[in-house]
């Protein structure tokens, strides 16, 4: 069954969009540790779909191994917690009891990196899409809106392979819904800004990038290369403007343009241990 | 699918071992596993060379990787691998690795050799098979004691053993390798499994304990073997 429901947050959108794939999905089955087991639709879900709904307590280092060994039996494990618990506490079962078992997941975390700044660094993952960059293989989606995040969703669970999806309480007015780099405003081809999922809609408000041209992404791994070459003039300026740590792109934005002279411009959040609870914007 | 085979001679897989390890005599440390490993492919689990993915073969997780002569050694003996392919061990190219890898080994279901991802890996599987509906068969995994330390152990056991997880065993090589150690048979009971202290050399002691009744309880099988020398 389908659940019709308008979601207001990226959050309720996942959980939805889960929750229909496991109704309608053979291979999937939702991993939890805790977090989000009471959010609805989950319990009736998980009264619906005996044994499609797995809670493992608060184990997060279970939750990733045990979604390795589900798929390993051909099941499409989506697993979800907050993102520090999700791809930095488990990180090694990411690399061995995903990747070198050579199977496939799809994580879907909360938090992004300080949606909820009054309860401080521990719930902060500024470094997540740093740190599951480091492994091979993986599809990194950073939604801008619920409805990319129910549409990424979606299609991360029909799909194969390795899968990253970082929502946040953060979103743009609209959503975009293409594939790779979307032009959003024809502006300089020497000046070109990329903004990644919910910071667009204050790329397009900032003075200081009024005449540039604006491409949007959802996506960020893998990087559309060929859509930033295909954008940009002879000898651009290439601003990234990522919702976590300044400077994550800057290797696949390089390589992107190493075939002609450019300027790179990172702009994301600090790298920095934080001991402030509140006031973590991006400065544009 | 094979359920008895003949048994394998010691000698003959001592012999292969030596295709590898060129020793004609091995260590203790060398053959912790091998008598736990022989009587698990001799008498217990269901596997079928000439079909290494049949869905419902019964799944071997090596989580001890380390030292996978022994390992080797039965897979050959009985078919998954040939024994010409022994002498490459450990080389470079070769399929053969100082651990052993699901992707490129016949019959190896989980590439392993850190400590402590076997057993979370075995019960997503049991988990799994559960799901699929497949009832049959069952998910054998190898520990070793020291390898107990690690956390991700204690999440998975707290968590099988709480779940009826009967198509799950867990069998520990006990060779006295932990620092620290404690009660390896009650670690599983306090949570909720069955469990037995069994001679890791006595094979027909062994096949009663992997094949022991355990309907609604997973089971751990601690298989004693040598002290590791120190």
């Amino acid at each position: 069954m389908t659940t019709a429901i308008a979601a207001t947050t990226m959050r309720e959108a996942f959980l939805h969009a889960a929750a229909d794939a496991v109704d309608a999905d053979d291979r999937a089955v939702l991993v939890l540790a805790d977090i989000s087991a009471g959010a609805d639709p989950v319990p009736a879900l998980a009264r619906r779909r005996p044994g499609r709904v797995v809670n493992v307590g608060i184990r997060e280092q279970l939750l990733l191994g045990l979604a390795g060994g589900l798929a390993l039996t051909g099941l499409r494990p989506v697993v979800h917690s907050y993102a520090p618990f999700l791809v930095e506490r488990p990180y090694e079962a990411l690399k061995l009891d995903l990747g070198h078992q050579d199977v496939g997941a799809v994580l879907v975390s909360i938090g992004a990196s300080y949606d909820q700044p009054g309860i401080g660094r521990t719930h902060e993952a500024p470094e997540d899409v740093a740190v599951v960059d480091t492994l091979p293989g993986w599809t990194i989606h950073v939604p801008g809106h619920p409805e990319e995040a129910d549409r990424l969703v979606r299609e991360s669970i029909a799909g194969e392979g390795l899968v990253y999806v970082r929502l946040s309480s953060a979103s743009n007015a609209a959503p975009h819904h293409g594939a790779g780099l979307q032009t959003i405003r024809v502006g300089s081809p020497d000046d070109v800004v990329v903004a990644v999922g919910p910071t667009l809609d204050r790329v397009l408000a900032a003075d200081r990038f009024r005449g540039a041209t604006v491409l949007y992404t959802s996506t960020v791994r893998p990087f559309d290369a060929a859509g930033l070459r295909a954008a940009v003039g002879e000898v651009p300026t290439v601003t990234m403007v990522e919702p976590y740590l300044e400077g994550t792109s800057a290797r696949v934005v390089d390589e992107a343009l190493s075939d002609r002279p450019h300027r790179t411009v990172m702009i994301g959040h600090p790298r920095e241990e934080s001991h402030r609870y509140g006031g973590h914007d991006l400065t544009l | 699918m094979t359920t008895v085979r003949p048994p394998t001679d010691p000698a003959e897989l001592h012999r292969l071992m030596s295709l590898m390890t060129g020793d004609e005599k091995h260590s203790a440390a060398a053959t912790s596993t091998l008598d736990v490993l022989q009587v698990l492919y001799d008498r217990v689990l269901r596997v079928d060379p000439a079909h290494p993915d049949d869905p419902v073969r019964d799944r071997f997780l090596l989580s001890k990787g380390h030292g996978p002569m022994a390992y080797y050694a039965v897979l050959a003996a009985h078919g998954f691998l040939d024994e010409s392919e022994l002498a490459t061990w450990a080389r470079p190219g070769s399929r053969l690795g100082l651990h052993p890898d699901r992707v490129l080994v016949p019959g190896v279901e989980i590439g392993s050799g850190s400590l402590g991802h076997g057993l979370p890996l075995a019960v997503g599987t049991a988990l799994g098979l559960r799901i699929r509906g497949l009832t049959t068969p069952r998910v054998v995994v190898l520990v070793g004691d020291a390898e107990l330390d690690e956390g991700s152990n204690h999440e998975a056991i707290a968590y099988a053993g709480r779940s009826g997880m009967a198509n799950l065993t867990t069998v520990v090589v006990d060779n006295a390798s932990a620092t620290h150690r404690g009660d390896l048979a009650e670690l599983f009971l306090v949570e909720g499994w069955r469990a037995i202290t069994v001679d890791g050399r006595d094979h027909d002691v062994l096949e009663t304990a992997l094949t022991a009744a355990h309907d609604d309880r997973p089971l751990a099988v601690v298989a004693v073997v040598e002290p590791k020398e120190s």
